[in-house]
C-alpha cells in the first residue's frame, strides 16, 4: 500500500530539485520558468495527496486554481522574455542588470 | 510487489529523473520535452490517487496548451549553441549544499510517525459511480464560485498582458493619429502665397 509519506518524498525531491535548477541556471531564463513550473507541480503533488488521503475535494480545488494561475503566470513570462530577447538580442540572466538592483 | 506499487515507483523514478534533466539539459529544447515527460508521469500519479479529472487537465492544459508555448517560445528565438555552463560549477556544491539539506528537512518531517493517523491512513478508494468531475463541480461552482470568477479574471488579464506586451505595431500603417491630428494648427499647414492673376 502506498502511504502519504511515499507521495510526500516525491513531492520534497522534486520540490529540492527545482529549486536547485533555479540556483544553478545563470544562464537561461527559459530553464528558469521550468524550474518554477515544476516547483508548481510539487506544490500540486502534495495538495493532490493530502486531499486523497483526507478524503477532502478542496484540495482538489486548490490544485484547480494553482493550475490557473501558474498558467496565467506562464503566459506573462513568456512575453517578458520575448520583449526582453528584442531588447537585448539574449536571454541571459547575467546581463539582466539594468536596474542595478 | 501490487501493480500500484509497481506503477508508483516506476512513474515517480520517471518524474525525478525528467525533473533531473530538466535541470542539467544544455539545450532549451530537450529541456522543454522533459519536461512534458515530467508533466505526463506525474499525471499518471495524479491518477493512482483518483484525482482523475486534474489529472487529465495537466495533460490538457500543461503538456497541450503550456509546453507548446514553451517550444514556440524555444524555437522563435535563435538562442546561441554556446558554452551555456560556464558558471555552472560555482554555483553548484551551494545548490548541493542548498537541495540536499532542504530536502532532508523535507523528508524528516513527513515521515509517518510525525503525520499520526494520517499516517497509516489509505488513500481514497471511491465506488466505480463516483465522478471525480461531478464531486469539483460541484464544489467549484456552489463554495468556490467567487474564486472561481477571479480565475476568470486573472486568466483575462494574462490575455490582455500578453498580447499587450509582444504586440508590435508597424510603422507604416495608416491608422489614424488623433493626438498628432489635434496639435495641428492652421499655421503649419496653409500658406497663403500672393499671386498675379493670370489670364
Amino acid at each position: 500500500m502506498i502511504s502519504l509519506t511515499d507521495y510526500l518524498i516525491v513531492g520534497a525531491i522534486l520540490f529540492g530539485l527545482s529549486l536547485a535548477g533555479l540556483v544553478i541556471n545563470r544562464k537561461n531564463l527559459i530553464i528558469v520558468l521550468m524550474s518554477i513550473e515544476l516547483m508548481l507541480l510539487a506544490v500540486n503533488m502534495n495538495f493532490i495527496a493530502f486531499s486523497s488521503f483526507l478524503q477532502d475535494s478542496a484540495g482538489q480545488v486548490f490544485v484547480f486554481f494553482i493550475l490557473t494561475v501558474a498558467a496565467a503566470e506562464t503566459a506573462i513570462g513568456l512575453a517578458i522574455l520575448i520583449v526582453l530577447y528584442r531588447l537585448k538580442q539574449s536571454i541571459h540572466i547575467s546581463e539582466l542588470n539594468t536596474l542595478k538592483g | 510487489m501490487s501493480v500500484e506499487k509497481l506503477v508508483f515507483y516506476v512513474f515517480s523514478a520517471i518524474l525525478i529523473g525528467s525533473a533531473s534533466m530538466v535541470i542539467f539539459s544544455r539545450q532549451s529544447v530537450r529541456a522543454a520535452l522533459f519536461l512534458i515527460v515530467a508533466f505526463c508521469s506525474s499525471a499518471v500519479l495524479w491518477m493512482l490517487l483518483e484525482a482523475e479529472f486534474l489529472s487529465l487537465l495537466l495533460i490538457f492544459v500543461y503538456v497541450g496548451a503550456v509546453m507548446t508555448l514553451f517550444m514556440f517560445v524555444v524555437m522563435m528565438l535563435n538562442l546561441d549553441q554556446e558554452t551555456v555552463q560556464e558558471k555552472f560549477v560555482r554555483y553548484l556544491p551551494i545548490a548541493l549544499i542548498l537541495v540536499v539539506l532542504m530536502v532532508a528537512i523535507l523528508i524528516f518531517s513527513v515521515k509517518s510517525t510525525h503525520l499520526g493517523d494520517l499516517g497509516q491512513a489509505m488513500s481514497s478508494h471511491h465506488s466505480a459511480d463516483y465522478s471525480n468531475t461531478k464531486a469539483l463541480g460541484m464544489l467549484l461552482y456552489t463554495h468556490y464560485f467567487y474564486a472561481f470568477e477571479l480565475a476568470a479574471v486573472i486568466l483575462l488579464i494574462a490575455i490582455v498582458a500578453a498580447i499587450g506586451l509582444t504586440h508590435r505595431e508597424k510603422e507604416n500603417n495608416k491608422r489614424q493619429r488623433i493626438s498628432e491630428q489635434l496639435k495641428a494648427n492652421k499655421k503649419d499647414r496653409l500658406t497663403i502665397i500672393d499671386m498675379e492673376a493670370e489670364e
